[in-house]
């Protein structure tokens, strides 16, 4: 940890990084902490390292949070997640350096923190869109009014990729809760400070509580707990091993989990956005009524 | 039947029968397997026979098709979508396509007679909705084939490949134009096994490719068991899995194409809730709650098998629906006045027996109707489960069969939660006749088909399909497009 300033003599105070669930920054329940070192060796910061109960907790706290969540106007989501953007702006300098002490060369973490803001931004837009792109009104032969519309799909548990840390985690979280989803997402295991200090930017935003939990800790370990987990829907991962992600497959086959793995995807790309990442966690819903008088 | 009964008129007006014709139909002994244009027999040499279920009689031997019968129709796809159908200008596909639908639709009453014959729906039924909706099916996709850029905004979408696809038992035809329409129209080819106790109507769909000239190895049909279908879905060749049947053969599937990355449509079991209201017109929900499930034996993924109605209207409309089930014709499928069939099969049957005794045994009160079905062929009178709860496995599993619980609600909320107290979420119905109570129920039931004041209503524009443990993806309309279609964006299952 970064010692007296040789300037002002004075001693920064460090951040103890905690979990995020259902609104609130506990420490893990297991008392459990992984030391994470700089390039140079040194301890920049005990990570919790969240334990299946923790998850479990969180799934809890996704799920309280998903009727109010998946009812809110989309007018309201849409404002939420451009919350989020704006947070992220003025805290953008905190950010640049949290991603550089990650060993990320300064370019990269500005470039970084703009693209993640832009596509927070982009989704913002699409809160009140994709349902008019993804809905049809089926004209059926019969005398039946009849539409389909997109529902989200619950509770989805996210793995954020190890690189690039912040853009990843926020480029598979906001299209699924600008989509009414809940989520319980795993912060990249090598890089989770940006994500972390992410939680306090969405714990400032009109983010209800539970809408989005964040934990750290390890991929192997919490994983086949998230893909086992039966009031999960939903699973995308983008920090596994083909094996890691194949044995997530067969768990989330349980209460037919549709399990996405989205490993080496290039988030920095045009394409890593756009309404069809907002469908994948999606269901379609069609209505029938009869037209009589 | 009761004397009482103010609806029946039988005793003043006895049916008689009215058997279809079967002269105009025509079954060889024999099916081989539809392999690249030509039907052979299975590597193996075995066959089996398909049973008509309302005589227990076999109506024909048909090919057992094995591993290497699989693998050969799999090349066979392989090549024709290389060299001929994925080449082809889109247009020309759809033209092919439209030529299904019309053939089907000019021979539409031997496909009903041959459904009704092999599977033991009532003709009623297969000449009403399925054959006619199966030709619709073509129809709709086939215009799709040359308008894929128009169906997703933003993407130039590509075909898959080879398409395997598994089909189950309770509408063949049906079911074989739901998987087969959709994946030609995007430009793959298919490889599909329909079940073991109903391949007639496949086999002879394959003949009419045949007739219409449809190029050898766009469509090809393999009869078998389970193993075949496992076979199938397990072959290294195939770019895409399409299932239709029970949940517990879904998780299977997703577990063998685990890792694989081959994407999957998954079509499984559902335990549906129609939920009725004090202020629904009664005479017409008793109607579409002996549609919802009494069709096709209650033989329906999408049944409405949970009867939620509200206590204000609950002795009413239980004697009126008691009165109603009293007249239905439980007999020859053939019949044109039978409403409900045989019983796909004895094993089918058996299972259903079993879930008789099972809610006996948990204490339901079991009421049959007092239908007289006949001695020989597999029959089942239609049964209503009352007095039981939620945690009831009568209430909580998927019977397939002609067997409704009912469980009455006071509240909105209490509906509601009754409704979606379940792992599957397929379908649900809602009779009110308040507009503001219907699109809340609607849009709180989680489930992917719901019909409001109406029930078990099917369309080729209608995209169908599952929440929770009864699916992924849609089939049918625009949704069921994108099912065989690499669009290129986001991230797909």
């Amino acid at each position: 940890m970064s010692n007296t300033d040789a300037d002002t003599g004075r001693l920064p105070v460090a951040k103890t990084y905690k979990l995020y669930i259902g609104g609130k920054f506990p420490r893990t329940e297991s008392g459990r902490a992984n030391a994470l070192r700089n390039s140079a060796g040194d301890v920049i910061a005990n990570v919790c390292r969240a334990s299946r109960k923790d998850l479990r907790s969180a799934v809890v706290a996704a799920r309280a949070a998903s009727p109010g969540w998946s009812s809110a106007s989309a007018y309201l989501r849409g404002q939420i997640l451009y919350r989020i953007a704006e947070m992220l702006e003025g805290r953008a300098r905190q950010f640049h350096e949290e991603l550089e002490r990650e060993g990320v060369s300064a370019a990269v973490a500005v470039d970084e923190v703009s693209q993640t803001i832009d596509r927070l931004i982009h989704y913002a837009g699409w809160a009140d869109k994709y349902v008019q792109v993804l809905s049809s009104i089926n004209p059926v032969a019969s005398s039946h009014f009849n539409f389909s519309v997109p529902e989200p799909t619950g509770v989805v548990g996210i793995v954020a990729p190890s690189a690039p840390g912040l853009l990843g985690l926020v480029s598979m979280l906001a299209p699924v809760i600008a989509g009414g989803n809940c989520v319980v997402a795993l912060a990249p295991e090598r890089h989770p400070l940006s994500s972390m200090s992410f939680a306090e930017v969405l714990h400032a935003s009109d983010v209800p509580a539970g809408v989005v939990n964040l934990l750290t800790g390890q991929v192997e370990e919490l994983l086949p707990h998230l893909a086992k987990h039966m009031d999960v829907n939903g699973l995308l991962i983008a920090d596994a091993t083909a094996e890691q992600a194949a044995e997530a497959q067969r768990d989330g086959a349980e209460n037919i989990k549709r399990v996405i793995d989205v490993t080496g995807v290039d988030w920095s790309a045009a394409d890593a956005e756009g309404v069809y990442h907002i469908a994948s966690m999606q269901e379609t819903k069609t209505t029938w009524h009869p037209i009589a008088n | 039947m009761s004397s009482s009964n103010p609806l029946a008129f039988e005793q003043a007006w006895q049916y008689s029968p009215a058997p279809e014709s079967t002269d105009h139909i025509q079954l060889d002994e024999r099916y081989g397997l539809f392999i690249n244009g030509e039907f052979a027999p299975a590597d193996s040499g075995q066959t089996f026979a398909t049973i008509n279920p309302a005589t227990e009689k076999p109506l024909a031997q048909v090919a057992d098709a094995g591993e290497s019968d699989v693998d050969r129709a799999v090349t066979a796809a392989r090549e024709a979508y290389e060299n001929v159908w994925s080449p082809m200008p889109a247009a020309e596909r759809g033209k092919y396509i439209f030529r299904i639908a019309r053939a089907l639709a000019e021979r539409a009453r031997e496909f009903a007679v041959i459904e009704s014959l092999d599977g033991g729906k009532p003709i009623r039924e297969s000449r009403d909705i399925d054959i006619p909706l199966a030709s619709a099916h073509f129809f709709y996709y086939a215009g799709w084939a040359d308008k894929l850029d128009y169906a997703f905004a933003g993407c130039q979408p590509s075909p898959l490949g080879v398409a395997a696809q598994v089909i189950p038992w309770n509408f063949p035809l049906l079911m074989a134009a739901w998987k087969i329409a959709p994946a030609l129209a995007a430009g793959n080819t298919v490889v599909l096994k329909p079940a073991e106790t109903t391949p007639l109507t496949a086999l002879k769909l394959a003949e009419l490719c045949q007739d219409v000239g449809l190029p050898a190895g766009v469509v090809n049909i393999v009869t078998g068991d389970g193993d075949t279908g496992a076979a199938l879905l397990g072959h290294p060749g195939i770019d895409k899995v399409a299932f239709t049947g029970s949940t517990n053969v879904g998780r299977q599937i997703m577990r063998s194409l685990a890792g694989t990355g081959t994407p999957y449509t998954l079509e499984l079991g559902g335990k549906a809730a129609n939920i009725v209201f004090e202020d629904a017109p009664v005479d017409q929900a008793v109607e579409g709650i002996v549609n919802g499930i009494f069709f096709n034996q209650g033989h329906v993924c999408c049944a409405g098998s949970r009867l939620l109605v509200s206590e204000a209207i609950a002795e009413e409309l239980l004697e009126k629906l008691k009165a109603r089930i009293d007249t239905l014709i439980v007999g020859d499928p053939l019949d044109k006045n039978t409403d409900i069939g045989a019983i796909n099969s004895a094993a089918q049957l058996a299972r259903i027996e079993q879930y008789l005794d099972i809610g006996r045994g948990e204490g339901a009160d079991f009421w049959q109707g007092a239908n007289t079905p006949p001695e020989t062929g597999y029959y089942c009178r239609p049964t209503l489960f009352t007095n039981v709860a939620q945690s009831n496995r009568v209430v909580q599993e998927e019977i397939f069969g002609p067997v409704l619980t009912v469980q009455t609600f006071r509240t909105f909320n209490e509906a509601r939660d009754k409704a979606n107290n379940t792992p599957y979420g397929l379908s649900g119905g809602v009779w009110t006749d308040k507009g503001a109570r219907i699109f809340k129920m609607t849009s709180e039931l989680r489930a992917g088909v719901v019909w409001a004041n109406t029930f078990n209503k099917f369309d080729p524009t209608s995209p169908f399909g599952g929440y929770k443990e009864s699916g992924v993806g849609r089939e049918g309309g625009l949704h069921g497009l994108a099912a065989y279609l690499d669009l290129g964006r986001g991230m797909q299952s």
